[in-house]
């Protein structure tokens, strides 16, 4: 336990993908089984456990604990986990007497018997040599509980007896592990680690075995993944996958630059429209009992299905489908924006089914009635698609339509207006095309030449940056974060208005000028944030790309970017030549939606 | 008892004053009789009349603010009791930084004698760099509480010193950037780096050198610490930095090989803390002492009344009421902030071609 906590500590704090691999790896090759696969589980959220909750851990602190010192300290420290682990106090085993020669006697004091409260003894710093097996005080008996002894314990103890076994845990554990033990418990194991992260940690244990490899054979393991690493670690055959309905990694397309079409042949693929929607994949298959197993997964491989009940009930069929999730109403794709609103939404209710019902845009078949289509090219399988497609006459589900084209030419067109090449009403809810060969198999990952993606040209709009904050991580030494604004008539004369916020978009070399901008043209500071120096005949102009725009009531231009980005740093162009907030507008009109973040129905 | 340790040592603008002593103790603004308990800025100040301070501690304010730091200045022998007017003034080790002391003030003859210690600040961890903490009898005990909350318990230094060297063998590539505060931090954790078998240079950020020389110059065994020249930057793979907390996220720091942040910190204890100081390796290492051993101290002084200088004073004044040690906050502002003057000082000693970058 005390390694795992080490580990989650230490990865919580890096910000670099990389180096948390690096420890994770790290951890993974030297931590033995089956402790490495527990943690392996905790990381990719593999582990519930039904009676552990919350209340227990609190109603534990508060038997040991001043009511007064535990407020100062909660209030503090600002996390209960987190005060409960530093907090927490083993009870000394060690008899009063014990230490009383151990103290130091108060210098120039006639009576050195003073008497002490046991809890407070604790050996003076100049008993050193020996004196690290003390208990108490940061030196937990080496033998504190194993991650599967945790593990376990939280799993099959009722749940009477919890409170006493995680209390011998606590007493048992240092400061972080804790801290980790009560993240375990209260499932907040929240370390900036994806489950795709941790595969590719388990990956890297391997010669030749890449993150996929470990998605392929991962729904068939349960923890804690012996088979696993004993495969990785080339001890074992690679686990078959005995799950009905996993996950199968999607496979991705490159954006396509304009030379890039000199090389490719129009004649070599087919074009479909690119939804701007969430993509997910859509499995269903029967276990050994012959009951039907259905999941919904998002593009990384998390089982998205709860979100997602009225999807779920539609996927009649033995296969995996790979689409599009969009809402429909009345036989017309909804924008982004509406499909947020379901998003945002943390529960299930019948009113938001009905309100924003899920569709998918079906556009690739993997897998049906058994057989892996993947090696099959792509014609061959959307043949197949469009079949099944027929066969089921599911409203929830359909397909995406090929945009019929003979050049380059013809497409361009088509993505400039895909209200008037075939999209019709549903053309609000395009971002461009996507390319695929007629004769690509379905490869997971981003291989590049079968499949490209063209997306509609980002709106753009010129901005004069107002504010500016530290980044995090790596960039934590640079103004990296740019709130920018346009300008509309105030009440005395043009002003700028916050429009947005960028933090990428630009160069490393372009960010150390940025940065430079923002430290020589400070005018306030409000802890980590800067004002910069704006007005109509000085400032920063920023050409800011973005996909979209919704209304917010939050904003307090009342409007919000979708995916905003540093394009272009004017260093040219007059602060007072920017655009306004009208331009803004404009864009805004030119969608339908009317966009409630908080919740509340259109006027 | 109480009633007569307030005369004996007041509260004005200036800090803590002794009417009998006619002198201030670690006085906040420039006095004319200034007891000073150790060196960092907070405590001992510049433009003093008179100060009187260990021999370690005037040599430190020499260094940072130049030999005319004061008019005329007296060397305090640890154990030595010297009269001062009405009173007589003992130093005690403190165990903060080298040099630090307790002061023990105490007046009147047989029977009927009052004596206070003030703290200044101080420790109970292990420390190779300067003598350790004695406890000293007093009616009156007057403490810091910078880590007065129960959620402060140290770690042993070992381990944290551990997990950095741990981090240089994982990452060999990469440089470790360590904060510390270029007082007795610094050169603590580069005597425990030493202690820990760690052999290869240790380098310094500028504003580090001349108190680290003199740490070295009284005998202090830190090894090999070469002063990090601007060039020197981007070889540094795998190497050991120590620098100002201020300079971790600064420019300075950029130009190392892609640099680890650490910092050594009692306050890298909480995690929302180290998390806003960007620090991806926080190191518990205080020279402050934690909860256990605030308690642990009044407890060891005997004292009849504790009065709590700066800190988390609300926890610490509730802990002692309620085992029956009359307590006060005195809600001394200015004290607590060792990295103020030090920041000042990575400053003006980045150079030139720093400042650009
Ligand atoms: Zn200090």
């Amino acid at each position: 336990m005390n390694r795992f906590a080490g580990l989650i500590d230490r990865v919580g704090y890096e910000p670099r993908r990389n180096a948390k691999i690096r420890l994770l790896a790290d951890y993974f090759r030297t931590t033995p089984d089956p402790e490495r696969g527990f943690a392996l589980a905790a990381l990719t959220g593999a582990l519930t456990f039904r009676h552990a909750k919350p209340g227990i851990i609190r109603g534990l602190a508060m038997e040991r604990t001043d009511p007064v010192l535990f407020r100062l300290s909660r209030d503090y420290v600002g996390d209960t986990s987190e005060t409960i682990a530093l907090i927490w106090r083993a009870p000394d085993p060690r008899p009063p007497h014990a230490e009383a020669a151990a103290a130091g006697s108060p210098r120039s004091t006639a009576d050195d018997g003073a008497s002490f409260e046991a809890s407070l003894r604790e050996a003076p710093q100049d008993e050193d040599a020996g004196g690290r097996a003390a208990i108490g005080h940061n030196h937990p008996p080496a033998d504190g509980p194993l991650l599967s002894e945790v593990v376990e314990g939280l799993t099959h103890a009722g749940k009477a007896e919890l409170p006493a076994l995680i209390a011998s845990w606590l007493d048992a554990l240092d400061e972080t592990g804790r801290w980790a033990l009560l993240k375990l418990i209260t499932g907040e194991l929240r370390i900036g680690v994806s489950a795709r992260l941790a595969k590719t940690a388990v990956a890297s244990l391997g010669e030749g075995i890449a993150p996929d490899d470990v998605e392929q054979v991962w729904h068939g393991l349960a923890p804690p993944y012996l088979d696993l690493f004993a495969w990785v670690e080339g001890r074992g055959e690679r686990p078959e996958s005995i799950d009905p309905a996993p996950f199968r990694p999607p496979m991705l397309a490159h954006p396509v630059e304009d030379e890039d079409f000199a090389k490719l042949d129009a004649a070599d693929f087919r074009a479909e429209w690119k939804w701007d929607g969430i993509r997910l994949q859509a499995v269903a298959g029967r276990d050994g009992d012959g009951e039907t197993v259905r999941r919904i997964y998002s593009r990384t491989g998390e089982d998205v299905s709860a979100a997602f009940p009225d999807l779920v009930e539609a996927l009649d069929f033995d296969g995996a489908l790979d689409g599009e999730l969009l809402i429909v109403r009345e036989g017309r794709v909804e924008s982004f924006n509406v499909l947020q609103q379901r998003l945002n939404r943390k529960t299930v209710t019948p009113k938001m089914l009905t309100e924003f019902p899920a569709h998918l845009r079906v556009y690739d078949l993997l897998v049906l009635d058994g057989e892996d289509l993947r090696e099959r090219p792509y014609d061959e399988r959307r043949r197949l698609l469009e079949d099944l497609v027929a066969r089921l006459g599911e409203p929830r589900i359909d397909l995406s339509p090929q945009i019929p084209f003979a050049s380059w030419d013809d497409l361009a067109a088509a993505r400039a207006d895909p209200a008037s090449a075939g999209a019709g009403p549903d053309a609000d809810a395009i971002e461009g095309c996507m390319l695929k060969r007629a004769d690509s198999p379905y490869l997971p990952g981003r291989p590049k030449g079968p499949w490209w993606k063209w997306k509609r040209d980002p709106y753009l709009v010129d901005a004069v940056m107002m504010y500016a904050q530290r980044g995090s991580g790596k960039r934590s030494s640079f103004y990296s974060d740019y709130t920018f604004g346009c300008w509309r008539d105030g009440e005395s004369g043009p002003e700028l208005v916050p429009v947005g916020k960028a933090y990428f978009g630009f160069t490393d070399a372009e960010l150390l000028k940025l940065d430079r901008f923002v430290r020589n043209h400070t005018t306030q500071r409000f802890g980590p944030v800067r004002e910069v120096a704006y007005g109509p005949d000085r400032g920063l102009v920023l050409e800011v790309a973005f996909e979209g725009i919704q209304r917010s009531a939050r904003h307090k231009s009342g409007v919000a970017m979708r995916f905003p980005r540093i394009n272009r740093i004017r260093w040219d162009k007059p602060a007072g030549e920017a655009d306004r907030l009208d331009a803004l507008e404009r864009i805004l009109s030119k969608g339908e939606t009317e966009m409630h973040p908080t919740g509340g129905a259109g006027p | 008892m109480a009633s007569r340790a307030a005369d004996l040592l007041t509260l004005t603008p200036q800090g803590l004053y002794c009417p009998a002593g006619d002198f201030h103790v670690d006085p906040l603004r420039p006095v004319e009789r200034a007891l000073v308990t150790h060196g960092h800025s907070d405590h001992a100040r510049f433009g003093h009349g008179h100060v009187m301070a260990t021999r370690e501690t005037l040599a430190i304010m020499a260094i940072r603010y130049g030999e005319d730091f004061a008019r005329s200045t007296q060397e305090a022998v640890l154990g030595e009791v010297v009269r001062v007017g009405d009173v007589t003034v003992t130093f005690v080790p403190a165990g903060h930084v080298l040099g630090s002391a307790q002061i023990v003030i105490e007046q009147g003859g047989h029977g009927s004698s009052c004596r206070l210690v003030v703290s200044g600040d101080y420790k109970r961890g292990r420390d190779p760099t300067c003598l350790p903490y004695e406890p000293v009898a007093c009616d009156v005990f007057i403490t810091e509480a910078t880590f007065g909350l129960p959620v402060f318990r140290h770690p042993d230094v070992r381990d944290e010193v551990a997990k950095l060297l741990q981090s240089v063998r994982l990452f060999p590539e990469r440089a470790h950037i360590v904060g510390a505060y270029a007082l007795g931090k610094a050169q603590r954790v580069m005597a425990l780096l030493r202690e820990a078998g760690y052999d290869e240079p240790i380098w310094l950020h500028g504003a580090m050198e001349r108190l680290t020389d003199y740490y070295r110059s009284e005998g202090i065994a830190l090894g090999e610490t070469p002063k990090v020249a601007a060039a020197d930057r981007a070889s540094l793979k795998g190497a050991i930095v120590i620098c100002p907390p201020s300079s971790i996220q600064d420019v300075w720091a950029r130009r190392f090989p892609d640099p680890v942040t650490a910092f050594a910190s009692g306050w890298m204890r909480v995690r929302a803390r180290a998390r806003q100081k960007g620090v991806e390796l926080p190191l518990v290492i205080s020279d402050h002492c934690d909860w256990d051993d605030l308690c642990r101290s009044i407890l060891e002084t005997q004292a009849e009344e504790v009065w709590v200088t700066h800190g988390q004073e609300d926890a610490l004044v509730h802990w002692c009421r309620s085992r029956g040690i009359r307590a006060k906050p005195l809600h001394l502002l200015g004290y607590g902030d060792e990295e103020a003057g030090e920041a000042d000082e990575a400053l003006a000693d980045a150079t030139p071609a720093e400042a650009e970058a």
